[in-house]
């Protein structure tokens, strides 16, 4: 302690003085940190997201080019795939629009997918960090939700692609797809959290994934379009009940048709989202303290 | 300055009758910032008030989906309530080094985890003044398919700082580490020495007005820990406010001036560094705890 001199210690109390951030840490109410708070340092440290998607994508090396093509090209395939099989099974001979409606919803499917299982994954491997550093925690899936986005958007040319090929009619509804697909990306935040924090607490979680992911797809409106079901057997109530219907049938719509979807299509849309979001993110803030004692 | 070199054995032998009240323990512990130069009382650095902290964990190893439906069929329960805090008090001012001793599971790394805001009160409060740096025992480098570079950057953006500060900052902490190439490599080619070299030369070089440190000293090999050592001094001499845990005694007692003994998530005692320590080992001395006396 001898090299302390009155001099450095001056500059001490200067840079003291400086720094005027005080941390007032004390217990959350109902299991919940102020939210101001909360939202305020998220937005302060939303580069955080922004580059740990970044250098996530670098590591998987789908910043390259030959990743971001294979991003488009892995749902092709795919699109490819289910359209045949499709065809085969209902015997019937399926045209050009079909291939476009399958190919458009498989690559929203693909989105939301990506944030579960990206979310899922994100608390857990930001586990060092988040047992080293205090730092608001929904980042971390965020940071998913972003690395989603990102891999969804080389296929975007693939959907406009296909929409010339197929001649699909492009109009001022068409631009419905933007809030439609932003519908999608607060759904998918909110899975995101949700699962994020499923998984700190049950770690077998990722390994039910995959199944529960590919249920969810043929429950939903992507190898089959709404009105194909209608007065068939498979014409239940049920099927609507499944949050993606609402949402798909109104990305469809605008994308494919130029139409607007019904007005309870959007309300049962945005219900779930929002459902989702606030679900989802209420469940992982509230256990976000957990956190550093559990992983 | 001797760092982490004396090893508790050493400072075994050091003389137990100089206990005193705690209140004279302050008064000597007040007396010694004075005389280094570093009184100022009026500048609170960090203050926790009537602290608990209890949190919910569970005793499996991997929890499972699995396992928690076998469980609900056994009518089992393996989660359990750990008081690791329990209305603990003080305050220190800006330029203290306050040394934390105590056994294991006595709570030292839940304080400094409650300081840092990483798992918050349950009950009490806690204040912490200026930028807050932590070293905690696991070390920095959260991904290991990402290059240490990444995991500089990544760390100080999640710590609050902006890609120009951590840019600003990380020639020093590159060179510092002395990783040379490794330090675009992706961690998991680390040894881990280099490991810890990085997370040191991170948490030192943040500008932190209160630095954190758990058990993180000994990183690197006998050239490194040197080099350590005087970068604390360089930081102790600029009055940067640190609060150090550690098991080995001799670093307590020479680089603190203010210490304080938690034992089963209670303040014991708080005051000189020499005190503290030396209350500590007589404790455990007649105590007959097997987990303290681990720490021998």
């Amino acid at each position: 302690m001898s090299s302390t001199t009155p001099t450095l210690s001056a500059n001490a109390v200067e840079r003291a003085r400086q720094s005027t951030e005080v941390r007032v840490f004390e217990p959350h109410k109902v299991g919940l940190p102020p939210m101001s708070r909360y939202f305020k340092d998220m937005w302060a440290r939303r580069s955080f997201a922004n580059e740990l998607s970044r250098a996530e994508m670098r590591a998987a090396q789908t910043s390259t080019f030959f990743g971001r093509l294979w991003l488009v090209i892995n749902p092709l395939l795919l699109s490819l795939v289910y359209f045949l099989l499709v065809g085969i099974l209902s015997g019937k001979a399926l045209s050009l629009m079909n291939f476009a409606h399958l190919l458009v919803t498989l690559f929203a499917f693909y989105f939301i997918s990506n944030c579960i299982t990206g979310g899922a994954m994100s608390v857990i491997k930001g586990s060092k960090l988040v047992m080293n550093q205090a730092f608001p925690r929904a980042l971390l899936p965020m940071s998913a939700v972003r690395t989603s986005l990102r891999r969804f958007a080389p296929t975007l040319i693939v959907t406009g692609a296909i929409m010339l090929i197929a001649r699909v009619p492009i109009g001022f509804a068409t631009l419905m797809a933007i809030p439609a697909f932003a519908i999608l990306m607060v759904f998918g935040a909110g899975l995101a959290m949700l699962f994020g924090t499923l998984q700190v607490y049950f770690r077998d979680t990722s390994a039910f994934l995959p199944y529960f992911v590919r249920i969810w797809l043929y429950l939903s409106p992507v190898i089959w379009t709404a009105e194909a079901v209608v007065g068939g057997k498979f014409d239940l109530p049920i099927i609507k009940f499944n949050p993606l219907y609402p949402m798909f049938v109104a990305y469809n719509d605008a994308l494919l048709r130029n139409e607007v979807s019904a007005p309870w299509m959007w309300a049962a849309g945005i219900a779930w989202a929002l459902v989702a979001f606030v679900g989802g993110g209420l469940y992982f803030i509230s256990r976000e303290r957990e956190f550093s004692v559990r992983l | 300055m001797s760092f982490d070199v004396n090893t508790p054995a050493a400072a075994a032998t050091a003389p137990t009758d100089t206990m005193a009240p705690l209140a004279h323990s302050e008064e000597a512990a007040a007396e010694q910032r004075q005389v280094v130069g570093m009184d100022r009382s009026s500048e609170v650095a960090v203050k926790v008030e009537h602290l608990d902290v209890v949190y919910r964990t569970s005793y499996e190893k991997v929890p499972t989906f699995k396992s928690a439906l076998k469980r609900l069929g056994k009518g089992e329960r393996v989660v359990k309530e750990v008081l690791a805090l329990q209305d603990v008090s003080f305050e220190i001012t800006h330029g203290t080094v306050l040394g934390i001793v105590g056994h294991n599971g006595a709570g030292k790394s839940t304080l400094m985890r409650a300081i840092s805001g990483i798992l918050p009160p349950s009950s009490g409060r806690i204040e912490v003044h200026g930028r807050l740096s932590t070293l905690l025992a696991l070390g920095v480098g959260f991904n290991t398919a990402l290059s240490g570079t990444e995991n500089v950057m990544l760390g100080g953006l999640a710590a609050g700082l902006s890609r120009d500060e951590v840019n600003e900052r990380y020639q020093e902490i590159a060179d510092f580490a002395e990783l040379g190439d490794f330090i675009d490599m992706p961690m998991r080619t680390y040894s881990s020495g280099m490991f810890s070299r990085l997370a040191f030369s991170v948490a030192v070089h943040m500008e932190p007005d209160v630095l954190i440190i758990d058990e993180a000293l000994s990183a690197g090999d006998a050239k490194f820990k040197k080099k350590a050592a005087q970068k604390m001094d360089e930081l102790m001499g600029q009055a940067r406010t640190m609060l150090l845990v550690s098991h080995a005694l001799g670093t307590i007692k020479d680089m603190c001036n203010d210490a304080i003994w938690l034992d089963h998530g209670r303040l014991m005692r708080r005051g000189d560094p020499t005190e503290i320590v030396n209350a500590y080992l007589k404790h455990l001395e007649v105590g007959d705890d097997a987990s303290a006396m681990e720490d021998l």
